[in-house]
């Protein structure tokens, strides 16, 4: 993992988290902004994904388990797909919120991630 | 998904479902790694976990299906997850060595910012506002 491109995606992922929590709230319906936010968050975390590939043969080894850093990048990785494809199926107010939440769990899933590969307390 | 009026995916319920698949997601990848990774640790724990997991799936389900069939399963699986909760929650106060930090239910879900403790009552409570009143008369009170 490199440390300053995992602050990035956080930092996208709780901006367009708490945006989409918002515009749900205040009514808005999945639409183009929500939805390519969310991609957005997807992509960067299939960057991740090629990164965590490529970067221990650069000699950045995470300090971790690696199974549990895997497991979850892969899980992180299905989330923002299924929250589109439940806003593109069910167009109302909630599944904007639903992309906001999916965002924010993915936040919390790369800030956990970062720790595994960083930093060992236990 | 679920645009019908007899399924529990409606309104803002659709939420209380996306946040249970991502717990029943993240509580079964985790015990999946600790089963795989150091199962020896605490074996009961750990098993725990796994059937928490479990359990959050099949709610995620139930609360996605229509019928009252799957009402019950929802409610059944909510009340054992609140049930986890406290009981395992408490046990890891008392009894540390017994519960590693590390499980869904542990010190009432802190791992998970406490939505396993919160998720329950919100799921009971969206339940109870969905509950059959024009199915069958004497099925529920």
């Amino acid at each position: 993992m490199i440390e300053w491109f995992e602050n990035v995606q956080v930092a996208v992922a709780i901006i367009v988290g708490l945006g989409c929590i918002v515009l749900g709230l205040a009514g808005r319906t999945p639409n183009d902004y929500t939805l390519g936010a969310t991609l957005l968050v997807g992509i960067l975390l299939i960057a991740q994904l090629v990164v965590s590939l490529v970067a221990p043969a650069t000699g950045n080894l995470p300090t971790g388990s690696g199974l549990e850093f895997w497991v979850y990048l892969v899980s992180a990785v299905l989330i923002p797909p299924a929250a589109i494809v439940w806003a593109l199926i069910d167009r109302n107010r909630w599944s904007t919120v639903i992309l906001g939440v999916a965002c924010l769990a993915v936040a919390v899933m790369l800030v956990r991630m970062g720790q595994i590969w960083f930093v060992q307390v236990a | 998904m679920a645009n019908n009026g007899s399924s529990r995916a409606v309104g803002v319920g659709r939420v209380l479902i996306a946040v249970y698949a991502i717990l029943a997601l993240a509580a079964t990848a985790r015990s999946f790694v600790q089963i795989v990774g150091k199962f020896d640790v605490a074996p009961i724990a750990y098993l725990l976990s796994a059937l928490a997991g479990l359990v959050y799936i099949l709610a995620t389900v139930a609360l996605l299906r229509k019928g009252d069939t799957w009402y019950r399963i929802a409610w059944i699986t909510i009340i054992f997850e609140l049930v986890g909760v406290l009981l395992v929650g408490t046990l890891s106060v008392i009894d540390p060595v017994l519960f590693p930090a590390d499980t869904v239910w542990s010190f009432f879900g802190r791992g998970y910012l406490f939505i396993p403790l919160v998720l329950p009552i919100l799921g009971m409570l969206w339940l109870y506002r969905l509950r059959p009143v024009d199915t069958v008369p004497s099925a529920q009170s």
